[in-house]
């Protein structure tokens, strides 16, 4: 119905006003790059703590020592003890096989490490066994990890992350040199490889040494912090998370009401978190289309306008040949050609908006967005130019005439 | 538009005789261009019923000049809008180059209106920010004629009214002689059965006013059929044929000359 034509007289048409036209298109603009910042930032929140949990490691259940409310009392128990025994515990393929591995964790939160005149304090210290590396992702780009004999002879030996190797060592290779740590010395035998940021934390900001090493000259022999245990497949980690409640509970003798501690499961804080982040991308997105229904509304607003003023065009068009269909399609092709314009902006408008950080999130296009926001832009002008073009199509060519 | 329009609701019979049917042989043309047979047009504003026609016959033959004078409320806008189909009577027959046109649709009126009128009218209505050019082009476009034919009948139409070195000014550019030139050009670039205006000279000078007057006797003489609702006595003085309207009814129909003679010339004395 649209021809060359209609467009060539719409575009006239939108010339002949070009502040309006401008201001119009731009409230569109306005809408549309909305849609796509906003969803692109709910996209990129969501992808950053998906990415913080997934750096947790792979199937990886992480046991901590916690407060529980529960039993006939209703009583607040404290926290379990838990010890380099519970995790050895947990390892018994026979109670526990699904587990593949459990890796008693100590967190020397104070570390400060001194090579030559730099020191330099890691955001992560841990004491542990080698399987955590391994739960964790961790690679050795150079040297080796440490080994369980380490760990029993207590070597002061130590794994470092790229970015300690950064900070301490101006990047050069530390493999056999020994850092003072609390006035200890460790002999540095492996660098990790990186893994980058996962959005909030620099994995690579690491330093890991054997638990016994680290239990005799920085944090003591008292509890552990954690256990960090992994299951043989994702698809076992909810198996390996009911054996390690049931391990554990027998071992520290408390009961499934008030176990004394908790474990924190990666697949249902992953399903948690993206069911979450999909409802703030949505309620985020819905506040966009808020704006593009406004936006929708100027051009239902100008093109009303524009009909108004331009009765005596339409008097005069209808008089010389004009059928409704006509005047129709031509109001209608404004609306659109308005809307259409608005789109591509917006587009534009919105891809470059997403390229800076907002609020601290790095924004992430999805491109089903960009379609979205495009479409729903023009439908909105061929909506809300529907009235305007209808009310014009169906004036009276003498009342129109007359019209001053 | 550029799009076969659909073929009006008409019988085959009116169909012919009015030449909507395009393919084959030249149209048979019937007699009169205009034939109003005790038009009634009736206003209704809430109770009140105003009379703006009160029976009204009138025929006009192809190539006449008719010129229709009547004071205000004497139901003469109410006739130019009946004649040129933009309102329809309330009682009585109107048939246009032999088509009734009681029967139409607006969109069916809105294609005679383009093939069968020419329309000038006194404020020239000149679609505004558009060029010469492309507003005597609009009646083509909306019968659906290609660009490139359109053009050239377009520049034709506006060198016949001798403006043919401003088909590129937009109308505010134009004096209002100028701008009646061009509505004139639009008025006749479809060539159509009857040229209609109203008060064409009313928004002009005395200077403006003859030569846009020795247009409309130009365009008569090349054989147009045309009619001009007016007050104004000069204009008068151009008519062959002169009909005065007063209360909704033909007072007075003087012939002055014969409708196969060329038209009068306007600036002669008051005839009668």
């Amino acid at each position: 119905m649209i021809s060359v034509e209609t467009m060539r007289i719409a575009i006239g048409g939108l010339l002949a006003n070009k502040l309006r036209s401008g201001l119009t298109i731009l409230g569109l603009t306005i809408g549309v790059a909305s849609v796509i910042v906003l969803i692109s930032v709910g996209t990129g929140s969501s992808r950053t703590v998906q990415a913080s949990i997934q750096s947790l490691g792979t199937n990886v259940l992480i046991v901590s020592p916690s407060f529980s409310i529960g039993g006939t009392e209703a009583a607040l128990s404290p926290p379990a003890t838990l010890t380099i025994a519970d995790a050895d515990a947990l390892q018994s393929s026979f109670n526990d096989p699904d587990v593949k591995s459990a890796s008693p964790v100590v967190n020397a939160s104070s570390a400060t490490m001194v090579y030559g005149g730099t020191s330099y304090s890691p955001s992560q210290f841990v004491g542990t066994t080698p399987s955590y590396l391994t739960a964790h992702d961790y690679t050795i780009a150079a040297g080796s990890s440490f080994t369980n004999a380490d760990v029993k002879n207590r070597n002061h030996v130590i794994v470092l992350g790229p970015t300690v190797v950064q900070e301490l060592f101006n990047g050069a290779d530390p493999v056999g040199d020994t850092v003072q740590i609390n006035g200890n010395n460790f002999t540095v035998v492996g660098v990790t490889a990186s893994k980058g940021t996962n959005g909030t934390t620099d994995e690579d900001d690491i330093a890991m040494a054997p638990i016994t090493a680290v239990q005799d000259t920085l944090s003591g022999y008292g509890s552990i912090n954690s256990i960090t245990v992994q299951a043989k497949s994702s698809n076992d980690l909810d198996a390996a998370e009911a054996e390690v409640d049931q391990t554990l509970e027998t071992q520290l003798g408390t009961t499934a009401e008030s176990p004394g501690f908790s474990v924190t499961n990666q697949g249902s804080l992953l399903s948690a978190s993206s069911s979450t982040s999909s409802v703030f991308t949505t309620l985020l997105g819905e506040v966009a289309a808020i704006s593009l229904i406004v936006g929708g509304i100027g051009v239902m607003n100008i093109m009303l306008v524009s009909v108004t003023e331009r009765t005596r065009e339409i008097g005069i068009r209808k008089a010389v040949g004009a059928r409704r269909s006509d005047i129709l399609s031509q109001f209608l092709a404004e609306a659109v050609l308005v809307s259409l314009f608005g789109g591509i902006f917006g587009v534009v408008l919105g891809i470059v908006g997403s390229q800076f950080t907002i609020a601290g999130v790095h924004p992430v296009i999805a491109t089903y967005s960009i379609f979205l926001a495009f479409g729903a832009a023009v439908a909105t002008g061929l909506f809300f130019g529907t009235y305007p073009a209808s009310r014009a199509a169906g004036l009276q060519p003498v009342e129109a005439l007359r019209y001053e | 538009m550029r799009r076969p329009r659909r073929t009006p609701l008409i019988s085959r019979r009116s169909a012919e005789e009015a030449g909507l049917r395009r393919p084959s042989g030249p149209p048979r043309r019937p007699r009169y261009v205009i034939a109003l047979e005790d038009v009634h047009r009736v206003y209704t504003l809430g109770d009140i019923h105003v009379h703006a026609l009160r029976g009204v016959t009138l025929r006009i033959e192809r190539g006449d000049l008719v010129v229709i004078m009547g004071s205000s409320g004497s139901g003469k806008s109410t006739l130019m809008n009946t004649l040129g189909c933009l309102d329809l009577p309330t009682r009585g027959r109107y048939l246009l180059d032999g088509i009734d046109v009681r029967h139409y649709d607006p969109d069916d009126l809105a294609d005679i209106r383009n093939r069968k009128i020419g329309f000038v009218f006194q404020s020239f209505n000149l679609v505004p920010r558009t060029t010469a050019l492309a507003n005597v082009e609009l009646p083509l476009a909306y019968a659906g004629l290609p660009r490139q034919q359109r053009r050239a009948r377009a520049i034709a139409a506006l060198e016949e009214a001798g403006v043919g070195d401003r088909i590129g000014h937009l109308p505010s550019e134009l004096s209002g002689g100028q701008q009646q030139r061009v509505a004139l050009a639009r008025a006749i670039v479809t060539n159509p059965s009857l040229i209609l205006a109203d008060e064409p000279t009313g928004n002009l000078d005395s200077r403006s006013t003859g030569g846009v007057l020795d247009l409309f006797a130009r365009l008569n003489n090349e054989g147009r059929t045309v009619v001009i609702i007016t007050h104004e006595p000069e204009v008068a003085h151009l008519a062959k044929r002169l009909v005065r309207l007063a209360d909704g009814r033909i007072v007075e129909d003087v012939r002055y000359a014969a409708v196969g003679d060329p038209a009068p010339d306007h600036a002669r004395a008051v005839p009668g």
